[in-house]
């Protein structure tokens, strides 16, 4: 009771202000682009052809690189989570670097990894004619690349912190490994698959510079909503305005839908 | 599973808003400007475009020498971009641009009086030290399977490739439109592209790490580069100095040196 009273009254000046600050500082960028844009005409900026092609492309991109991440990731997970192996630490912490690693320097790494010229490029071009810098192929790299991460580590957090005894009691009641994971673990864990996945498709749909870096810009083939906004800003500011709306509505919407499945998956663990 | 998502959910906010970034203006603080005199000190900033890094960083050092207590920072990027970054208050104070049409934004906009050409730069094929593909001409941009990078169309080295496609009545279909010039440059120099439309100066530039295919004179398209001190400098005078240093006969040497023609 006592402990509520305290945490529920009005915080002191030396704290409020700075929170208060801050809470503007962050706020208000948002607001002047809510303010500056070009409401009159928003909609048909957004439904010109050049915004639509890059919205299409973002969307399939950012979709495709969902799908890459759960197909390797959610088994890259798994084995983070109960596999014991050496160097096991040092994977997971593999694992993290593109979470901090600036995107640009995540483009050039896999310029030079997966490029013409790179060292494992160049055989996927001379064996079977496979390139991917400048191409919408290489747009999924670089978004999988930098968003991937978020759902290994959210599904890996969700496998250890999971009751074995729920999956072992399946097992001794004469469940198959594979009725396990399917009928027990994955609902368990379903909560955290969602919310892994839609942070990284938000992350995805937000990738910027790995992608200009690694896959270039070309309207309709490489050039995602964020490549149209930096690029808009040079000819068409009220364009790029426009176009970085769409992208706050999208990251608006994620934060909401995380917000139900946090809930959720509290109550479940 | 409770203590690893708010570690995500910080990650992932930090995220989403850090999409896109672009080089913001530093100015240095530096000694402030000294007596009341006429002659130029303290720091300035020079907004300039990415083909005059070389030469530009070049002049300033030897501004600086010739000035002391002057200190230059120099902000390269797309001159359109700057443009924008000047219009919308940068503290830029001196701007110097790769086309008359992105100065004219500037001017008209109210934040530079008047410009003067000093420096003119033509086109030329970069490509790459072992080409994949063999480039000798304009007109194998055309051909299939070449991959051609070029600038995008609001940045003046984008502007001159595509007037330098439509006058040769090429239809080139690039694989990538960069943000500025040393980006197709960097993309022909890992090789990645076979082909890049830069600038005469970016290839000389480059070194040995590219091969240039020089473009006929009849066949190119030149460049005319503009500079105007910026009207809020709160350093005018050194401003001054600077755009006259560079008209001057020791820039307009380094400028040759580079590969630009005077005007």
């Amino acid at each position: 009771m006592t402990r509520r009273d305290r945490s529920s009254a009005a915080p002191p000046w030396p704290v409020a202000l700075p929170a208060a600050l801050s809470l503007l500082f962050l706020g208000l960028p948002l607001l002047a682009l809510l303010i500056k844009a070009p409401w009159g005409r928003l909609w048909s900026i957004l439904t010109s052809p050049t915004s639509l092609q890059a919205l299409r492309l973002s969307l399939e991109t950012a979709s495709a690189a969902t799908v890459l991440a759960f197909i390797v990731g959610v088994p890259l997970a798994w084995v983070l989570a109960r596999a014991e192996f050496p160097g096991r630490r040092l994977a997971r912490a593999l694992v993290t670097v593109p979470l901090v690693l600036p995107p640009v320097v995540g483009g050039i790494a896999l310029l030079l990894a997966f490029g013409r010229r790179g060292i494992v490029g160049q055989y996927l071009d001379s064996c079977c004619g496979i390139t991917l810098p400048f191409t919408t192929a290489g747009v999924v790299v670089a978004e999988a690349f930098v968003a991937m991460p978020f759902l290994v580590i959210t599904v890996e957090g969700a496998l250890r912190g999971l009751d074995t005894r729920f999956e072992d009691a399946a097992a001794t009641l004469g469940a198959s490994r594979l009725g396990v994971f399917r009928r027990v673990t994955l609902p368990l864990i379903l909560p955290s698959l969602a919310a892994g996945g839609v942070l990284t498709f938000a992350r995805a749909l937000g990738e910027f510079g790995a992608t200009i870096t690694f896959a270039g810009n070309l309207p309709g083939v490489t050039q995602t909503l964020p490549l149209a906004v930096y690029v808009g800003l040079e000819g068409d500011p009220s364009e790029a305005v426009a176009l970085s709306l769409v992208l706050l509505a999208v990251s608006v919407i994620v934060l909401v839908a995380l917000r139900d499945k946090w809930l959720r998956a509290g109550a479940a663990s | 599973m409770r203590r690893a998502l708010p570690f995500v959910a910080a990650l992932a906010a930090l995220a989403l808003t850090a999409c896109g970034s672009s080089s913001g203006a530093t100015t240095t603080p530096g000694t402030p400007a000294s007596s009341g005199s006429s002659s130029a000190a303290g720091p300035i900033t020079v907004f300039a475009a990415s083909s005059l890094k070389e030469s530009f960083t070049a002049i300033g050092a030897a501004f600086e020498a010739a000035n002391p207590g002057t200190k230059v920072t120099f902000n390269f990027g797309a001159s359109s971009t700057l443009a924008t970054q000047i219009t919308q208050k940068a503290p830029a104070d001196v701007f110097a641009s790769a086309s008359q049409k992105t100065m004219d934004t500037v001017t008209t906009a109210g934040a530079a009086a008047s410009s003067t050409v000093f420096a003119v730069n033509t086109m030329e094929i970069a490509t790459p030290a072992s080409p994949a593909v063999p480039v000798a001409s304009l007109a194998d941009l055309a051909r299939p399977g070449v991959k051609v990078v070029i600038c995008q169309k609001d940045v003046p080295c984008g502007a001159a490739a595509q007037k330098l496609f439509t006058q040769n009545n090429l239809t080139v279909t690039p694989v990538s439109e960069e943000v500025d010039v040393k980006a197709v440059l960097s993309k022909v120099v890992l090789g990645e592209a076979d082909a890049g439309i830069v600038y005469v100066t970016d290839v000389k530039a480059a070194g040995a790490k590219v091969v240039g295919v020089v473009i006929p004179k009849d066949q190119n398209v030149t460049t005319k580069y503009p500079i105007a001190p910026i009207t809020a400098s709160t350093n005018a005078i050194t401003a001054k100095a600077f755009v006259d240093y560079v008209l001057s006969p020791v820039g307009q040497q380094v400028l040759a040196a580079a590969g630009f023609t005077s005007p």
